[in-house]
């Protein structure tokens, strides 16, 4: 199928054939749909937004409308191969503690989400003296669903504190394009940044 | 039906004018509680057509109240179409261009299937209260044996919603080649103790009105109707959500007054709808197969046989699974329908779940609401499609 937006290629990529997946707030259901299609993966998604939910079951895809802050009480411990957040990180309430819930309930984690230190974000406060905006971060200060915002660094500095190990990192600049020159500066350059994640 | 002999009334998008049907049963059927019914007819409707594969059935199952008569109307004076008119019809989420709908009136019912105030042939009497108590199982056999009647090896669906979603549930469970979806709308896997209190009342409410007569009131030609009256009201009282009660009737007083007379007759708006509800339920229904099927109700537990592990009673089903809630439904709330999803998901199960905003309370599922409609519509669309329809 092609068409995947990059962020998720690259998750859909990390994937291997035939596992079962769980992914936090499917959205539309695009990626499931994908996995099922090209990986012969099973699983569900969860998702909260009314409209969402008719989409992903007119896509065949087994979603359960779930509101996240709420926890994945409802799964077992290490019933899926993979749990995949894309960019609702920065949505949820408690952002660690559903890290948790993700090596909880999953062998590994994926998760994507915008960096609040990529530059233009950074020239917004810096030069403009205004609240953020981009194409990841599309929403006015005052209506934003994005409470917990983090960056590359943030990140990674909770995964140390939480013995998460990092096994893959991906990051996508501007309009998700791969980087021109990968790993430098991605704090500062990347727009998205994907990790493939599981317990050290 | 052609569009001539249809009234102008009758929409479009309904299945029109419908004469329900008969099956009769000569082959005991054993139930649950030990004893056996020899004998038995269920009555049931039918809208649309049976394609050559017979893969486009749907199987829908009636709740406490409910009857054979889904959709459509019975007479060009009906006032009002089936119960489930909403959901179904030509073009509506249950499509009868599509799909060939079968509903049938549960055993014990009283609208024309086999029940209490039918004649036992071992006495040629009405059964009344000799009327042996009827499962949830023991309907989910009676409709595998229609089915059968029907030429129907399996349905592409079959869905309910209350005591009709726990018929799929158990169909699921009961018969899991014999059905390819199981939609179960605003369900709970069994009920909780405030569930069988409400039941309770109401059961004492109709047992001691004074013309129950131990439930031989057919034979003294009388009718507990103040007991079955109240029964319904409480009933009615649990189907709706405070903020629908609130919505509709406030503390409003009737035609326009607006200071009290001080007595006991009706004054509030709501006591004026709950008796209107009540009286004209016991002009359609029968006080001892309100009592069986309250039991039904009480008793229905799949779990029971695994030590209450819902998920193990699932564990061998084969259905998809539509799980349907409402926000405002108090009787059975979201977490019940969660406790299906959950053990769904425990097994692996194919389930998608939607928890529609409603402000109707528990009878939500039988109102037009978008988003409920819209699920539904969308699910059963991948039904049709798969069904080759």
């Amino acid at each position: 199928m092609s068409g995947l937006r990059a962020d998720l290629q690259i998750v859909a990529d990390w994937i291997a054939p035939r596992s079962r997946v769980l992914d936090l707030g499917c959205g539309d259901g695009r990626l499931l749909r994908h996995l099922q299609d090209n990986r012969s993966v099973t699983g569900y998604g969860l998702e909260i937004d009314a409209e969402k939910i008719v989409h992903c079951i007119r896509s065949g895809v087994n979603v359960i409308q779930t509101d996240l802050d709420q926890g994945l009480s409802d799964f077992d411990a290490g019933s899926f191969d993979y749990v995949v957040m894309t960019q609702t990180l920065q949505a949820v309430r408690r952002p660690d503690l559903l890290l948790d819930e993700i090596l909880r309930v999953g062998r590994m984690g994926i998760v994507t989400f915008p960096n609040f230190a990529f530059w233009r974000l950074r020239y917004y406060l810096a030069v403009l003296g205004r609240m953020p905006m981009s194409g990841a971060l599309s929403y006015t200060w005052y209506e934003t669903p994005n409470i917990h915002l983090c960056s590359i660094n943030d990140f990674e500095e909770l995964c140390l504190q939480k013995g998460i190990r990092i096994l893959e990192r991906e990051v996508l600049s501007h309009d998700l394009r791969r980087p021109v020159i990968a790993g430098v500066l991605p704090n500062l350059l990347a727009e998205i940044a994907i990790y493939r994640f599981c317990r050290s | 039906m052609t569009a001539e002999t249809m009234p102008e009334s009758i929409p479009p998008d309904s299945v029109g004018l419908v004469e329900p049907k008969s099956a009769r049963f000569d082959t005991a059927l054993m139930l649950e509680c030990g004893r056996s019914l020899p004998s038995y007819e269920l009555v049931y409707e039918a809208y649309g057509r049976l394609n050559a594969a017979r893969s486009n059935a749907i199987l829908i199952c009636h709740a406490l109240s409910g009857t054979h008569h889904a959709a459509g109307y019975n007479s060009p004076s009906d006032r009002k179409p089936g119960w489930w008119e909403v959901c179904i019809g030509p073009g509506k989420p249950i499509d009868t261009n599509r799909f060939f709908v079968v509903c049938s009136n549960n055993l014990g019912g009283c609208h024309g299937s086999t029940g209490p105030t039918s004649i036992n042939p071992a006495t040629d009497e009405p059964y009344g209260a000799d009327f042996p108590i009827i499962t949830v199982q023991d309907w989910v056999h009676s409709q595998a044996r229609l089915a059968d009647h029907l030429g129907i090896d399996r349905w592409a669906a079959v869905a309910g919603g209350s005591l009709g979603a726990m018929q799929a549930l158990q169909w699921a469970i009961e018969y899991p080649q014999r059905l390819r979806h199981a939609a179960v709308i605003a369900a709970a896997p069994r009920l909780s103790a405030q569930n069988i209190a409400f039941n309770e009342v109401a059961r004492q409410a109709i047992r001691s009105d004074p013309e129950f007569y131990g439930g031989r009131y057919q034979s003294h030609q009388v009718v507990p109707r103040r007991g079955l009256m109240l029964a319904r009201m409480l009933g009615h009282i649990t189907y709706l959500s405070d903020q629908a009660m609130r919505a509709k009737f406030g503390r409003d007083l009737r035609r326009g007054k607006d200071d009290f007379d001080f007595h006991y007759e009706v004054e509030f708006e709501v006591e004026s709808y709950l008796r209107y509800q009540g009286e004209s339920f016991v002009n359609r229904f029968d006080a001892n197969t309100y009592l069986l099927m309250t039991k039904a109700l009480d008793y229905f537990d799949p779990a029971a046989a695994f030590e209450g592990d819902l998920a193990k009673a699932l564990a061998g089903v084969a259905a998809r699974f539509l799980v349907v809630a409402f926000t405002s439904d108090w009787r059975f709330s979201p977490a019940r329908s969660r406790e299906i999803v959950r053990a769904l998901l425990d097994n692996d199960k194919e389930v998608s779940y939607a928890e529609i905003e409603a402000d109707h309370g528990h009878d939500a599922f039988l109102m037009p609401v978008p988003q409920y409609l819209e699920v539904l519509r969308t699910y059963m669309d991948k039904v049709a499609a798969e069904s080759g329809v």
